[in-house]
């Protein structure tokens, strides 16, 4: 396709990516882009889309529309959508990791990243010919493999429970297994699917660390409830809600995007205007003064802003969502903006995407 | 077991007291069970009507005997347990660290004794008397280890309930008969054939059910195994239908000697030795025991290369497989056919074996049987289920033998019709006793220090 020098810098461009099931629409015209070499954090409420985009990206869903290309630092560029499941780690190098962790718990932590490499070892194995008469070529891949998945075991700090099954390992230790796991096919996009859920601090500051150093040679794309996670390391964070984007920008432009605050906290609670005026917008709170529909819509996720969300008994395929009408409080913004006129230029280079979002007012 | 005295009492009574107690429970439960199952039996009397014989005499002798029962292990067994549990416990490094000679030494010493089985069987009863122990206790049951160490790949290592693994022993022992009555050829040649051809119909049977998982998959390779069952029978052009195929050639000695008496190069004509069947059967206790051996090296091997590997990772977690790119559909078929090719080995030497195959051999029961051995030895262990074969094959070939019961129950007594009663009892007693199978725990395929076995919590049983 088109993998002009220029592209090369995107590893992921997701296009116009719709996902729907039946009549419900859980992604909806969804583009965004992810550099190569960041740490790309795609944030938003509970069953806004987060994992259903994971999986439309790693195949576990076809999408029903639009285009997510995948550039590979040799410069060959892969269609995700098009390819098999099993062949998107395969070929297109993409790795990722599942919310309600899923290891191969009765398998030691060394099989586990053994199993990861598993393509590389087939083709040693000559397809497991050689490999069955013992010859010596498949013998060297193998204790290669070993040396890499002892390489991802001392950076995951597990090395001293190699020989345990992973299923007895504490929880924090899974997540960073599942990590290493994922980094032994050798991604150059690592999808992390909530990684912090369940962490305590101090193993929150331990992934922080083992994210910060695979990003230096893989590129990562995060699914994150934990700010401290996401405003700490990642380069460029997209927020989405009912399936679609409403903000897209650093961490700082996003975290004062009076939509992004609507779409967690809701716009129709009195302590919102506080928050609100905590972030020093006060364009919205001008605008507040139209009650929005407060019948439809989420319960507000308190627990996000808090801190670790600890229910990580997830939502484990499918992510199903209604939009239903007036429910989207980003929308509500938007539709103050436009019957407030006061400043819609100012309200207008809110809406694209990113680049143009200013930090508004005194605070960040 | 369930003590069911409640704990007040339990603190005033003595063992003694409490036994009895216990035992009078038991003696009533056991009058209330059997006082129409034994005290009554319907007969027919000389005018063919229908009459109750009544037997108070052996309903007495059921209930004391279940009362005296009782009354020994509450009062006896159980203290005696305690005792050697505290006794355990008090001194655990020792007995932990240090297991037996046997235990260690398990594989070898397994190894020996088969090799050197035929060899005690000939010294101890003379060719004519070995014929039974070599083929109705040796080969009989190292087929059984066979199939269920194939079955083991298929279900142990891949997690895939294969319900219907009769069918491909059914496909490799019917490729041997019609291929060597009809074209003339040889154990040797058709051995890899009839692996290939059942290889090839565990593949066949793989396409339809990948999609399918855990209890619907058990249904439709069930299904599968009833369907080529019913073709044999009623394909009676190519398979003479259950009459069955006779005349089955024997193996010969890899084309050098044969076993036929009326062939010049008869063993005993070459070797210069006395005529005697029993040289078949040692060759053939040693065919199988090769080929049982082929299959545990293919399976220790297969499991430490990346595809066995595959193979244990789809029995834990198949989703996760393919997030790591590997490409669980012919991950899935390679164990089926794998497994199905040494279904099809074994099923190609029971025909050999035989002389004579029909359908009565592959009916439900024999996969219910080998899927019996492979859960009660330990999925995923070669050991275990070595040991199970053993147990359960061996075990209702025993039957045959204990004339002694005869005396004790009565001319009219046949032993072997209680086989599926104690089968389904052994079952019972070794699940609740270990749940996991004889050998629960799993070996590593590799490890950085020390090769550590994985208990058996924490590996799954596949749900595909």
């Amino acid at each position: 396709m088109n993998a002009s020098p220029s592209m090369n810098d995107i590893i992921l461009q997701v296009e116009h990516l719709s996902m729907k099931f039946g009549g419900l629409v859980a992604i909806g015209d969804l583009s965004f882009q992810a550099k190569r070499g960041e740490i790309t954090a795609l944030i938003g409420p509970n069953g806004a889309g987060k994992t259903t985009v994971f999986n439309c990206i790693t195949g576990f869903y076809k999408p029903s529309e639009g285009m997510i290309t995948l550039n590979r630092r040799d410069g060959s560029t892969y269609l995700l959508e098009r390819l098999p499941n099993h062949e998107i780690p395969a070929r297109a190098k993409v790795a990722r990791t599942f919310q309600n962790i899923r290891l191969f718990s009765g398998m030691t932590l060394l099989e586990n990243l053994l199993v990861a490499q598993h393509n590389k070892l087939m083709k040693a194995s000559g397809y497991t010919m050689l490999g069955l008469f013992g010859f010596s070529s498949y013998r060297k891949a193998s204790a290669e493999s070993i040396d890499l998945a002892r390489h991802w075991l001392e950076k995951a700090n597990l090395v001293d429970r190699a020989d345990d099954p992973a299923g007895d390992l504490p929880y924090g230790a899974q997540r960073r297994l599942e990590i290493a796991r994922a980094m032994c096919t050798g991604p150059e996009l690592l999808c992390l699917d909530e990684p912090a859920a369940g962490l305590n601090p101090k193993e929150s500051a331990a992934l922080n660390a083992l994210l910060m150093d695979i990003r230096d040679t893989t590129s990562i794309l995060l699914i994150e409830h934990d700010m401290s996670v996401v405003m700490q390391i990642s380069d460029h964070v997209v927020v989405l809600e009912y399936g679609r984007k409403i903000s897209d920008g650093s961490p700082q432009s996003v975290r004062t995007d009076p939509r992004v605050i609507a779409a967690y906290l809701g716009v129709d609670d009195e302590e919102v205007e506080t928050v609100l005026t905590e972030v020093g917008d006060e364009d919205v709170i001008e605008q507040l003064d139209i009650g929005p529909d407060a019948a439809h819509g989420p319960g507000t996720s308190s627990s996000f802003l808090a801190g670790p969300v600890t229910d990580t008994i997830g939502h484990s395929e499918g992510e199903r969502v209604t939009v239903s009408k007036g429910a989207s409080k980003a929308g509500q913004v938007d539709a103050k903006a436009n019957a407030a006129p006061r400043k819609p230029a100012e309200r207008a280079t809110a809406k694209p995407a990113g680049s143009t979002a200013k930090p508004r007012g005194g605070r960040k | 077991m369930a003590v069911t005295v409640s704990p007040e009492r339990d603190v005033v009574a003595t063992p003694v007291q409490r036994a009895f107690r216990e035992a009078l429970y038991a003696a009533a439960i056991a009058l209330g069970l059997f006082v129409l199952f034994i005290g009554l039996k319907t007969d027919q009397n000389i005018s063919n009507e229908l009459i109750l014989v009544q037997r108070w005499g052996l309903l007495a002798i059921v209930v004391i005997a279940t009362a005296v029962g009782r009354f020994l292990y509450v009062g006896y067994a159980q203290p005696a347990m305690e005792r050697a549990k505290a006794q355990k416990a008090a001194a655990p490094a020792a007995a932990a660290t240090a297991p037996g000679f046997i235990r260690r030494n398990f594989n070898q010493i397994g190894v020996a004794v088969l090799l050197l089985y035929p060899v005690a069987i000939v010294l101890l009863f003379g060719f004519q008397g070995s014929l039974k122990w070599v083929d109705n206790f040796g080969i009989q049951i190292l087929i059984y280890v066979m199939l269920a160490w194939g079955l083991n790949i298929v279900i142990g290592l891949a997690g895939l309930l294969d319900l219907g693994y009769v069918a491909f022993y059914a496909v490799g022992a019917y490729a041997y008969a019609l291929l060597g009555t009809h074209f003339g050829l040889s154990f040797w040649i058709l051995l890899p054939a009839a692996g290939l051809m059942a290889a090839f119909w565990g593949v066949m049977l793989g396409f339809p059910v990948l999609r399918l998982r855990g209890d619907y998959l058990a249904i439709v390779t069930l299904a599968f195994g009833e369907i080529i069952r019913l073709v044999i029978i009623n394909w009676r052009e190519v398979t003479n239908g259950s009459a069955g195929i006779s005349g089955i050639p024997k193996v010969s000695f890899f084309g050098l000697m044969s076993f036929n008496v009326s062939d010049p190069n008869y063993i005993a004509k070459v070797l210069g030795i006395a005529q005697s069947g029993a040289y078949y059967k040692i060759f053939l206790y040693y065919l199988i025991l090769g080929l049982c051996f082929l299959t545990a090296f293919v399976t220790i091997r297969l499991r430490r290369l990346p595809v066995g590997r595959a193979w244990e990772a789809l029995r834990e977690d198949e989703i996760a497989c393919r997030s790591l790119g590997i490409n669980t559909t012919t991950t899935k078929l390679t164990a089926f056919a794998t497994g199905a090719m040494f279904g099809g080995f074994a099923g190609s030497f029971f025909a050999a074996r035989q002389g004579f195959v029909s359908p009565e051999s592959f009916v439900f029961l024999e996969s219910a049987i080998i899927l019996a051995i492979v859960v009660l030895g330990g999925m995923g262990s070669l050991g275990g289920i070595a040991v199970a074969a053993l147990v359960m094959i061996g075990g209702t070939e025993i039957l045959r033998e204990l004339d002694f019961l005869k005396a004790v129950f009565g001319p009219d007594f046949t032993p072997e019709l209680y086989r599926m009663l104690l089968f389904g009892m052994a079952m019972v007693i070794v699940m609740l006793w270990k749940p996991r199978g004889f050998v629960g725990s799993r070996e590593p395929t590799a490890f950085l220090k020390e090769r550590r076995a994985v208990s058996g919590s924490f590996t799954k049983e596949g749900h595909g």
